[in-house]
């Protein structure tokens, strides 16, 4: 009797054991490798030594501190954007959806259907000086020849906006269908105008979406560089083309791990301070369906 | 029909007057919004159809079928498609079993640590792409492990279990321990327990995940391009190839692994709807 008690006591550590030690190794550990690898100094050729030289950390500001920022405007911007356009989306589809939810849902998604490099080089393709957006345009006398989009900051936060809308859309879309209808029978009982109902129930209803939206759209957004690279130009660098760049083309690792770190920490404390916010629980779950 | 649709109809004719302007304004908003969506993949489908000549597949010349017939004629294109599709399938199966037995746990049982894990997860969803990369070249080369095949299952692997275990504990929700204790009263070991009774019932989650993984794992540019070495997957040609002109080969493939992926959604949702009817 108590050898089976034992035995289900252990039993939800056994479940999560070969789980958790592919993380705690490749996820874990490596946070902490990389941490080790920013404060050692030397090069490629001769190697790498642990100095605890955390002055990379103070050069790796002076150096990227435009780039880091820049990537946190992009991708605040790229968020916003997200925000605005995509709440009525979410709104429609949630209260005037009807029978029609699940197929105006799977619209929505369609673009997770083909590849993030394919759909990006698609804007790129469509976007460019003789795509097929601007030399019509130009034809007709509307832009100049001198007008550009690629290479552009819209360019690059077009992309991102672009390609992290759904993210917004669906914890929004999520928060919006679980308010009770009742609530808004209620207060059009109590002579609220439907912008007061809005304004004053289904609004603030909606917040926990909104919020893991914001978290979902932003860290991504801030962290990439594909867009940055395919869409922009020298002007538009983020710091994940930086940290890519260092670590591939410059061998300059401990500068690499450093600018890592820096970025994860931003982020992290930002997301971290954030779900404490509103509950880690919260945004999970809004995650979660 | 719910309480809560009902009362909706009901007072739907009253409310008309009032928002005749949002009645038009959020449809033809959102119709837009989807259609923004979408213009990536209608000119991915009919550049794929495009007769043209030379390197780049930017103006439209003419219809035709041969990049259909010529699909692998690219050898190294060939060879990153393959890999991406075994890399995935391989990685679908580990995470969807780390994660499926992770999700159990933490719905099921209540126990020492369990917020830790979540906490674990938390931390794995919400860190950037780029730094979950990065950290893990910084472990292989410290410890001088060539990249290649291997790690990219590796890293693709790390990023995948999460999703599943947080789907799969959504399932568990609703899950019985009763039925549980029922089988092992029965005679049923833990382990019979667990493929008998408790994995049918989580099946849905368990497939659902397993779906979400295969999309992010095939589609994955940042995490793998840190830790591929010289191996190349279908993204990262894609990715190295914008940059000299995408042969319209790609436009087919994307078309076909887009084709696949609605048809298999599809299936699911009439099979689901079948199942609720």
């Amino acid at each position: 009797m108590s050898r089976s008690r034992l035995s289900a006591r252990l039993a939800p550590y056994y479940l999560v054991l070969p789980g958790w030690l592919w993380l705690a190794l490749f996820f874990v550990v490596p946070t902490f490798v990389m941490l080790s690898v920013s404060t050692q100094t030397g090069d490629i050729v001769s190697g790498f030594k642990q100095t605890f030289h955390w002055h990379t950390y103070v050069e790796a500001w002076d150096a990227y501190h435009v780039q880091l920022v820049r990537s946190l405007v992009y991708g605040l911007v790229a968020t916003l954007l997200c925000l605005v356009i995509g709440y009525p989306v979410a709104y429609w589809i949630a209260f005037r959806g009807g029978a029609h939810k699940s197929s105006l849902l799977f619209l929505l998604l369609l673009p997770f259907f083909v590849s993030f490099v394919i759909r990006t080089q698609s804007w790129n393709f469509m976007l460019s000086d003789n795509g097929i957006v601007l030399s019509p345009l130009r034809h007709l006398g509307l832009i100049g020849s001198r007008f550009h989009v690629l290479q552009t900051p819209y360019a690059v936060i077009g992309g991102l906006t672009y390609n992290f809308l759904p993210f917004m859309v669906l914890p929004i879309y999520v928060a919006l269908e679980r308010v009770d209808r009742a609530l808004l029978e209620a207060s059009a009982d109590l002579y609220a105008s439907s912008r007061e109902a809005f304004r004053k129930v289904v609004f603030p209803l909606s917040l926990p979406g909104v919020f893991a939206g914001v978290l979902l759209t932003f860290v991504p957004a801030a962290a990439d560089y594909v867009n940055a690279s395919i869409l922009g130009g020298a002007k538009t660098t983020m710091i994940g083309n930086i940290i890519q760049t260092q670590y591939f083309t410059n061998l300059d690792y401990p500068m690499a791990a450093a600018l890592s770190f820096i970025l994860m920490a931003l982020l992290l404390v930002g997301v971290f301070a954030y779900a404490r916010a509103l509950g880690t629980e919260d945004v999970f779950e809004v995650n979660a369906r | 029909m719910t309480v809560q649709e009902a009362l909706r109809e009901d007072t739907a004719p009253v409310r008309s007057r009032r928002r005749s302007r949002t009645r038009w304004v959020l449809p033809v908003w959102s119709w837009l919004v989807i259609l923004w969506l979408s213009s990536p993949i209608i000119v991915m489908i009919v550049f794929g159809f495009n007769d043209t000549t030379g390197k780049f597949n930017i103006r439209w010349q003419g219809f035709t079928l041969r990049w259909y017939r010529e699909l692998f004629t690219i050898p190294d294109l060939t060879q990153a498609l393959v890999n991406s599709l075994s890399i995935s399938l391989i990685v679908t199966v580990i995470a969807t079993a780390l994660g499926t037995l992770m999700g159990v746990a933490l719905g099921r049982y209540r126990f020492r640590g369990s917020g830790s894990v979540n906490l674990l997860l938390f931390a794995n969803i919400a860190a950037p792409e780029v730094v979950l990369g990065a950290a893990l070249l910084s472990l292989f080369l410290t410890l001088g492990v060539a990249r290649g095949y291997w790690t990219i299952v590796i890293a693709q692997v790390m990023f995948s279990i999460a999703y599943v275990a947080i789907t799969v504990r959504a399932r568990m929700a609703g899950f019985d321990p009763a039925l549980e204790e029922a089988a092992r009263d029965l005679g049923a070991g833990p382990v019979a327990t667990f493929f008998r009774v408790t994995l049918p019932l989580i099946m849905p989650g368990v497939l659902a995940g397993a779906l979400l993984v295969f999309a992010l794992s095939i589609d994955d540019y940042i995490i793998t391009s840190f830790n591929a070495g010289n191996t190349v997957t279908f993204p990262l040609w894609v990715y190295g190839a914008s940059r000299v002109g995408v042969p319209p080969q790609v436009n087919v493939m994307g078309t076909l692994i887009f084709a696949g992926g609605v048809l298999l959604a599809l299936l699911a949702a009439v099979a689901n709807r079948r199942k609720q009817a």
